[in-house]
């Protein structure tokens, strides 16, 4: 697969820890939602490094939105979140992975759970659903430690309120005050209250840290829904 | 090559001749599994060998642990880029699963609970290059990791070493597994940096 150019057209934090890089890559064929690219850092004596990360931009968005999370001590996510600046290139290619993909051919219910920067593949899904104005309804689960580090915050509420998109956020460490969404880990119960039943086959993308990901699947195979249209996509401490 | 701006790199102190081109050595363990992560009761579990064999052959938990273990340490290479290395391992050998199997068949698929499948061929399953393994680390393997068993095939990527391993299927053609129909490549020499179809 090719190695192509891209050119970073704008950085913007998403949190602070998160940022989104918008890029322009001359060439880019499109990707599906779910999809991810490998980026390759090249320093001055010719030393390079690669990593995955997952595009979080609709394939009916313009350009390529990678939005990504820096892993203390890592090698690349420092780079590109606190070095990249408009007007820099990058290297990519892609699109890589065609199981982890939502499109419209493959219905719904749609149950989207994510975990911290999980959440990146699982707003290319939300995007695309409402970009084509489907009918496939769309539930979104997502956790993370507290209110600031929820990535999106805007773009969901405004989902939750003007397109009827059920978003349930859970806030494990820290709440504000007179918080009304959940306040625990991922656990069954959890997941029974927010998914549909088994009986209507939702599909369920499921996306974050190894253990919240095996939390969540494990939960929603325990309920009984069909491992089949469970899919998962796990990062470990090392995906940096 | 475009050099990047402002990026200095953390150069690896592992031995170069042991890390392919691409990768980066890490000290943890990183799951990456398509699904729900299956558990199967090992009174349940049966190992097959299957395809192209006059008759098929199969191994109860119990029988498979009685066949003769090989412990071996070797380096592993994940296509996401990790690789880690002297990972130990107990399990039995490909060669003794095939002992006395006479077969044209010139690649195998293995298949898997959850439905995973991976393709390989023949010949870089024997020859003292993969194992069933179920023990890690002189620990039964871990179900996140593949537990109760998985192929290892270390000098190939490791998606090519399939977890929840439940045989192996001789077969006279070579059949795309589940990565391999996904647009990654259909061999996964970690030297040559096969990664994705075309690579």
């Amino acid at each position: 697969m090719k190695w192509r150019f891209a050119t970073v057209a704008d950085v913007h934090p998403e949190t602070g820890r998160t940022t989104s890089i918008a890029l322009r890559v001359p060439g880019w064929g499109g990707h599906l939602a779910g999809q991810h690219v490998d980026v390759r850092l090249t320093a001055e004596d010719g030393y390079q490094a690669q990593r995955s990360y997952s595009i979080a931009s609709a394939p009916d968005d313009d350009g390529l939105v990678l939005t990504v999370e820096e892993i203390d001590d890592g090698e690349v996510s420092p780079y590109l979140v606190e070095e990249l600046q408009p007007g820099d290139e990058l290297e990519l290619r892609g699109p890589i992975g065609g199981y982890f993909v939502w499109e419209e051919s493959k219905g719904g219910p749609l149950l989207l759970v994510a975990g911290g920067s999980g959440i990146a593949p699982l707003r290319a899904m939300l995007r695309h659903r409402l970009a084509r104005n489907g009918d496939v309804p769309v539930r979104l689960l997502y956790s993370a430690r507290k209110l600031d580090e929820v990535i999106y915050r805007d773009e969901l509420t405004r989902a939750a309120e003007n397109d009827g998109i059920d978003v349930h956020l859970t806030l494990t460490r820290e709440r504000p005050d007179g918080w009304q969404g959940y306040a625990r880990r991922i656990d069954r119960d959890l997941i029974a209250e927010v998914a549909w039943p088994p009986a209507e086959r939702p599909l369920a993308y499921v996306c974050g840290p190894t253990p919240f990901v095996e939390a969540a699947a494990d939960a929603l195979v325990s309920l009984g829904h069909d491992p089949g249209r469970i899919r998962t996509e796990r990062f470990g401490p090392t995906g940096s | 090559m475009h050099i990047s701006r402002g990026f200095h790199g953390r150069r690896a102190e592992a031995d170069p001749a042991r890390v392919p081109p691409g990768q980066y050595v890490t000290d943890d363990f990183p799951v990456l599994s398509a699904g729900p992560t299956p558990r199967v009761p090992l009174d349940q579990w049966s190992f097959s060998m299957r395809g192209e064999v006059d008759e098929e052959r199969r191994w109860s938990w119990e029988e498979f642990q009685a066949l003769p273990r090989d412990d071996v340490t070797v380096d592993i290479h994940c296509v996401t880029k990790w690789s880690k290395l002297d990972t130990s391992w107990g399990g039995v050998s490909v060669d003794t699963l095939l002992d006395g199997v006479d077969t044209e068949a010139t690649h195998v698929l293995a298949f898997c609970d959850g439905g995973y499948t991976t393709n390989l061929p023949l010949a870089d399953v024997t020859g003292g290059r993969a194992w069933v393994a179920f023990a890690y680390d002189g620990q039964p393997l871990d179900p996140e990791h593949g537990g109760p068993a998985r192929l290892l095939v270390p000098h190939l990527y490791f998606w090519k070493s399939a977890k929840w391993v439940r045989g192996l299927e001789l077969r006279s053609d070579d059949e795309p597994g589940f990565w391999e129909s996904y647009g990654y490549h259909n061999y996964g020499d970690p030297w040559r940096e096969q990664r994705y179809a075309g690579d």
